[in-house]
């Protein structure tokens, strides 16, 4: 059973995520990405009088159902398959956030900041809350995330894809180079 | 009942995110800080065996289940495409995960990210409000 305990090298984990582009195509003709589940959620309980939110969202169901799926999957390898060492971080990046007062690096989250405890704080609030809404808000605006342009979209050689998973490196790079310090320090 | 098999492929998918560790804050922090190999050789190698896929299913004109031919939608360019980018690419740096890791975390026992997830979703009704009136 160590190989569901172990964490698997990339070169395992990475050509598997890869799969799921053919296979959602060969299941149904689906196009994997996962940011739309987050519209299809709105559509189905917040629609409101927006024009954006008026489609028939059932008729994309397998999407909000293969998010379920993560959950589920999340929920078994997170409690039945868990690593039972941290996760080995490289060295240059424990120090890294260390001086930043970063302490916890058990988990899957520095959990002195991913804590419900540290949610009204200023530093919690702005990565769990503000950090969540720029990823919703992006997504959408963008047309995608990492799985439906960096993924799918690159699959398929499409040039707004690569646009997109360009902006989505840069805005990461300015974020952990010159506000996450910012926000860390605070 | 004939979606039950998405469910099962979430489900996988949930469970390769995890032994992966991409739904890892510090090793998106690796990433961004280009202190590890690892986020690096996970999305290189899925999009060079999603490429392969892709020509092969076009060359050889695969079909589906289903006997349907397989048809992709082309990404149209606009400039949500960079302006929606950069967000999201702070949210992703900020919260080190984008939807999918979301949802693998909550479902591994990390209740607090069930707030980033409302948050996220939060942020997709906003967008929907105010779509008219961004730059597209």
């Amino acid at each position: 059973m160590n190989i569901l305990t172990q964490p698997w090298p990339w070169y395992v984990s990475g050509p598997l995520i890869g799969l799921m582009v053919p296979i959602l195509l060969i299941m149904g003709n689906k196009t994997f990405g996962i940011s739309s589940s987050l519209r299809h959620i709105c559509a189905a309980c917040i629609p409101g009088k927006v024009e954006f939110f008026k489609y028939d969202w059932k008729a994309e169901s397998w999407n909000l159902i293969f998010a379920l799926g993560i959950v589920l999957g999340g929920l078994v390898a997170g409690y039945f398959f868990a690593n039972p060492n941290p996760i080995q971080i490289s060295e240059a990046t424990v120090t890294d956030l260390s001086s930043m007062g970063i302490k916890n690096y058990s988990g899957f989250v520095p959990t002195d900041i991913f804590s419900f405890d540290s949610l009204l704080t200023v530093k919690g609030f702005l990565l769990m809350v503000v950090g969540g809404f720029f990823v919703g808000f992006g997504t959408r605006y963008a047309g995608g995330c990492t799985s439906g342009h960096a993924i799918m979209g690159l699959s398929n050689l499409q040039l707004p894809s690569l646009i997109a998973t360009i902006c989505f490196f840069v805005g990461g790079l300015a974020m952990t180079w010159f506000i996450l310090p910012w926000i860390l320090s605070l | 009942m004939s979606k039950i098999k998405f469910l099962l492929l979430g489900f996988i998918f949930g469970v390769i995110l995890i032994k992966a560790e991409v739904i890892s804050w510090f090793r998106i922090q690796e990433m961004f800080r280009f202190q590890a190999f690892q986020m690096y050789g996970i999305i290189g190698s899925a999009v060079m065996i999603g490429v392969i896929s892709v020509f092969l299913i076009k060359k050889y004109k695969v079909k589906t289940i289903h006997g349907e031919e397989i048809k992709i939608a082309p990404k149209q360019f606009n400039k949500g495409n960079i302006i929606g980018g950069l967000i999201f690419g702070f949210g992703w740096a900020m919260t080190g995960a984008c939807p999918g890791p979301l949802y693998a975390l909550v479902g591994s026992g990390l209740l607090v990210i069930a707030v980033v997830l409302l948050s996220a979703i939060f942020g997709t009704w906003v967008y929907g409000c105010l779509r008219n009136k961004l730059p597209h």
